[in-house]
């Protein structure tokens, strides 16, 4: 279960795998607040993590450095060389217009990378204060902020992402509007209950004696029971946010031409499948690449939360 | 039973009506004037006001959500603006596709999955076992329409195994509606395989271990008795509640795959209904897709009776 | 692995007398270690049973009588470990020698068991009837309708009521006294010459043991069973077993027939056992003895005696420095104890 849906973005199902998992430990375990830094000790304990989070540095450092790293300029056509196979100038070919497809790959990471960071942050800025709040207020406050966030899970993701691009126009900011919309709930859910398991914890009553404000309250003490399994799910999420970039600028939903970004470039790919059939491999395993380290080392997350639970 | 179904069926209805409602209010919230906003790039006069006289949108946002929701009820889902169809129609007509190509998609993800989990389960803990095991977990993170993609490459352009687009109905014989449905399926059927695998051989495993299978071991039957009568049928619980899960996903995954091999499903209606900003259409397509996955946790809930007996008293 | 003195078990039986139902030679049965490796858990085990006879293997949680019952059933296996050495012998065949099909076809007909959990070791997915009638199907080659008729007749024979529409429950609908009926019927609807059960009654409310040690008691009485009983109660056993062998630490501690072991227990360990049963009417000055510390876990098992370390009357110098062997006692017929000072301690037996 992870961060991959098919074409999809965030499903139901998975969250109740795998966002669910930190919160019901954090339900059985201490109400201290885990220490980041046993977090990190025990990620760095995993291989594999530690690929995929190397292999996402690279990637992030491929995105930021892209103008210098990349061998031609990613939106310059060239109608003589289009499509050619992959050869010495072209490591990875050229496409319909005679864009080099390695500089658009390049390029493509910058934009992936950020349409996922923007979705989850527009997920994360929506779920989180909304979870703490339904989890800290409680009531009908609660009941009503859970059966929105209940219907919004309910919905195939791709289809809600879809709809909600479709009213606010194509583009990859609404693109990723709509996707953090869609991957709210996760975070919703998450900080809900992590914020209910500390609500009635001695220290949190006692604050409140003393008169601190809620917001104090909320953000000295629930926030760091909350934050550790949020962490988790912010990485899940990234990877659920790459594959959807990818399948709405497929549909030519997202990133608008002549910009790349994976999901476009395999567009391009599909529409040149006879003529051009090596296309659809480069986007493709980028693709697949980000969201298996992101399912990595949301995974890594995953065992050294619950690692550090039991280690209490 | 029955009543238990119903009445979880009656707790849903009002689920279906949650998401169209933010779609009404994202129509609110969007800037500038939604009519003009919706009738695309170059608005004729005309189609402003016809969108305007269809969404009422000279009425409040909840009035207007609120004649939505009672013409729903009264099995009205609007004109398409696109179209002089009326949107039952349309979704009708596309539907047939859209489900076989599920399907398909979930019987290929159940036989597949269940085959590859039990022949490792029955490996436990060998090469082929583990083999099993990270081909999947590594299968959960392909794109889904990319293997669309790749396959259609592969097989249907490259060797021509297969018809790479389009699709036959049923009607017109099984062999050639099949024989269409056969890339798309895999395609769309990937991660949930994946998922049934990996999900049933954890199962299978706990169950395996569990007391009842060591006496069904004293008893002295076969092993094939063991594990399928014995065992399989208290693993699937776990399976059934994922590939509940999925099917939304799945049903979301056939729109890109309906684009890939060019099929007139609901998903290539809906593409084409957001390019138009189709906007009764889509809305149509919402209350469709989320009606499915409702009835399929149902299902589901109804489907554990039949696994943990439990349940049934 | 060098044989030790003869324990009862291991004679021939070439000179006449009732052939032996089963036979354990020298077991030793070995689990993954954490570590990596092979653990030896129960080691150099023997002892025999007559047909029509009974037996029981005694000790604390962790002293191996478990895992050496599941090894006589052949499922070792099948809870992840490996008989390493010994042999199994039931009715003149070497099982430990044949294939894992010739035991499977003995179990059922030949043995049965039933388990400490009589809840949790009936499948929930199925019948109380179809899993009685499954194993009847399988082994006398009944039809759907003659099974049922059995597993009927099977839960009348242990007295559950309204047995043929009882049948057509789930496990979750029985108590777990109950459980343990279905499970002893489901065992005997075979006609299995041994019946191997493993703390039948432990899980199960003090006035329900009762009645289900009467109901096994019965049917070895009706049915000639031999029985191998599995108890870490000593009282428990008293009252069903002819013989009685007692497990320390993946070994036998001493073996004997019931009579002989309760009034002269030549064992510390056993004598201990016997002072830590209960006795109602007894007054408080004759306080209820309980063995301090607790059983070793495999691999950590001490160099010599490995109940020196908890044994009152054990002596530095002669307990700890070799392993003991099992040895036969004189006097007493085939009664063996692994004490190196059996001969000379005098050790209090069951007072009357």
């Amino acid at each position: 279960m992870s961060a991959n849906q098919t074409p999809s973005a965030p499903a139901p199902g998975n969250d109740s795998g795998l966002a669910e998992v930190p919160a019901a430990a954090i339900g059985t375990g201490e109400p201290e607040p885990v220490a980041a830094p046993g977090i990190l000790k025990s990620i760095v304990r995993r291989p594999a993590t530690i690929a995929a989070g190397v292999f996402l540095l690279v990637l992030t450092f491929i995105a930021i450095f892209a103008p210098a790293l990349a061998p031609y300029d990613p939106d310059v056509q060239n109608l003589l060389l289009r499509l050619r196979p992959p050869n010495a100038e072209h490591w990875l070919g050229t496409d319909d217009y005679g864009r080099d497809v390695l500089s658009r790959l390049i390029f493509g990471a910058r934009v992936s990378l950020w349409a996922a960071l923007q979705a989850a942050a527009v997920a994360l800025v929506l779920g989180l204060p909304l979870g703490m709040i339904a989890g800290y207020r409680g009531g009908w406050v609660d009941a009503i902020l859970t059966r929105i966030m209940d219907a919004l899970m309910s919905a195939p993701s791709l289809v809600l992402a879809i709809t909600i691009v479709a009213v606010l126009g194509a583009g990859i900011t609404n693109a990723m509007l709509a996707i953090g919309l869609v991957m709210a709930p996760r975070f919703f859910r998450v900080a809900r209950a992590g914020t209910m398991d500390v609500r009635h914890e001695t220290y949190i009553e006692a604050s409140i004696a003393l008169g601190c404000s809620t917001l104090r309250i909320a953000v000295r003490h629930v926030l760091p029971n909350v934050l550790p399994p949020i962490i988790l799910v912010i990485s899940v999420s990234l990877g659920t946010a790459v594959a959807a970039e990818a399948s709405l600028s497929f549909l030519g939903l997202g990133v608008q031409a002549p910009a790349a970004s994976w999901g476009s470039m395999l567009s391009t790919a599909s529409s040149n499948m006879r003529l051009a059939p090596y296309l659809v491999w480069p986007p493709g395993v980028m693709i697949f690449l980000a969201v298996l380290a992101f399912t990595y080392v949301g995974d890594g997350v995953r065992r050294a939360l619950v690692r550090t639970r039991s280690g209490n | 039973m029955i009543r238990y179904a119903s009445r979880r069926l009656l707790a849903a209805i009002p689920l279906l009506f949650v998401v169209p409602l933010l779609v009404f209010a994202l129509i609110e919230l969007a800037p500038g004037d939604p009519a003009v906003v919706l009738a695309g790039d170059e608005p004729t006069p005309e189609r402003v006001e016809a969108i305007r006289e269809e969404l009422n949108l000279n009425a409040p946002v909840l009035v207007r959500y609120a004649m939505w929701v009672g013409d729903v009820l009264r099995g009205d889902l609007g004109t398409s603006f696109l179209s002089d169809q009326t949107v039952i129609e349309l979704l009708t007509r596309r539907m047939a596709t859209t489900m076989s190509l599920v399907l398909v998609a979930m019987i290929f993800a159940v036989v597949l999955g269940a085959t590859l989990a039990l022949v490792a389960t029955l490996r436990s803990g060998g090469i082929v076992d583990r083999f099993v095991n990270g081909l999947a977990s590594i299968a959960i993170a392909i794109p889904g329409f990319w293997f669309g993609l790749v396959l259609a490459s592969v097989f249907a352009v490259g060797l021509q195994m297969f018809p790479a687009f389009g699709y036959q109905p049923l009607a017109d014989g099984f062999w050639p509606w099949l024989s269409h449905l056969v890339l798309p399926g895999i395609a769309l059927g990937l991660l949930p395989a994946a998922e049934v695998t990996l999900q049933l051989r954890s199962a299978l495993g706990q169950v395996m271990k569990s007391d009842y299978v060591l006496n069904a071991e004293a008893k002295g039957l076969s092993r094939s008795s063991v594990v399928f009568k014995h065992s399989l049928k208290n693993a699937c619980i776990p399976v059934v509640t994922v590939l509940g899960f999925r099917v939304a996903e799945v049903l979301a995954g056939s729109v890109t795959i309906e684009m890939i091999y060019n099929m007139p499903g609901l998903g290539r209606t809906a593409i084409e209904a957001v390019q138009g900003r189709d906007i009764p259409v889509l809305l149509g397509f919402v209350l469709f897709s989320t009606t499915v996955v409702v009835l399929v946790n149902l299902i589901v809930d109804i489907s554990y009776g039949y696994f943990n007996p439990k349940v049934r008293s | 692995m060098a044989r030790e003195t003869a324990p009862a078990g291991t004679r021939t039986d070439a000179t006449g007398g009732t052939a032996d139902l089963l036979r354990v030679e020298n077991l030793s049965v070995e689990f993954p270690s954490p570590s990596g490796g092979w653990q030896t858990t129960v080691q150099d085990v023997s002892f025999s049973l007559k047909p029509g006879g009974s037996m029981a293997l005694v000790g604390e949680s962790g002293s191996g009588k478990t895992v050496t019952s599941i090894a006589v059933m052949g499922l070792t296996g099948a809870t992840g470990g490996r008989i390493a050495s010994g042999r199994i012998v039931f009715d003149g065949v070497d099982l430990t020698a044949g294939t894992q099909k010739q035991w499977r076809d003995l179990r059922g007909p030949g043995m049965g068991m039933i388990f400490q959990q009589p809840i949790r070791s009936l499948n929930p997915a199925y019948t109380v009837g179809d899993q009685i009638a499954e194993s009847v199907r399988k082994h006398l080659g009944m039809n759907r309708k003659q099974a049922r008729a059995r597993a009927v007749e099977m839960l009348d024979m242990v007295q559950i009521p309204r047995a043929a529409q009882r049948i057509d429950d789930y496990p979750h609908a029985f108590s777990g006294g109950m459980c343990q009926r279905v499970m002893i019927a489901m065992v005997m609807a075979c006609n299995p010459r041994l019946l191997i059960a493993d703390e039948p009654t432990t899980a199960l409310d003090v006035t329900v043991q009762e009645r289900i040690l009467e109901l096994l008691r019965d049917l070895q009485e009706q049915t000639g069973v031999a029985l191998l009983f599995v108890s870490h109660d000593l009282a428990v056993v008293a009252e069903l077993c002819r013989d009685v062998v007692v497990m320390y630490a993946g070994e036998v501690a001493e073996n004997a027939p019931s009579e002989q072991l309760f009034f002269h227990p030549r064992h510390p360990y056993t004598s201990g056992l016997i002072g830590s049963i209960p006795k109602p009417g007894l007054s408080t000055d004759r306080r209820l003895r309980a063995i301090p510390g607790g059983i070793p876990a495999p691999g950590a098992w001490p160099h010599g005696c490995r109940f020196s370390s908890r044994c009152e009357f054990a002596v530095p110098g002669r307990c700890d420095v070799a392993h003991p062997g099992l040895v036969r006692l004189d006097g007493a017929a085939e009664h063996h104890a692994r004490c190196v000072r059996a001969a000379e301690l005098s050790l209090d037996g069951v007072t009357v």
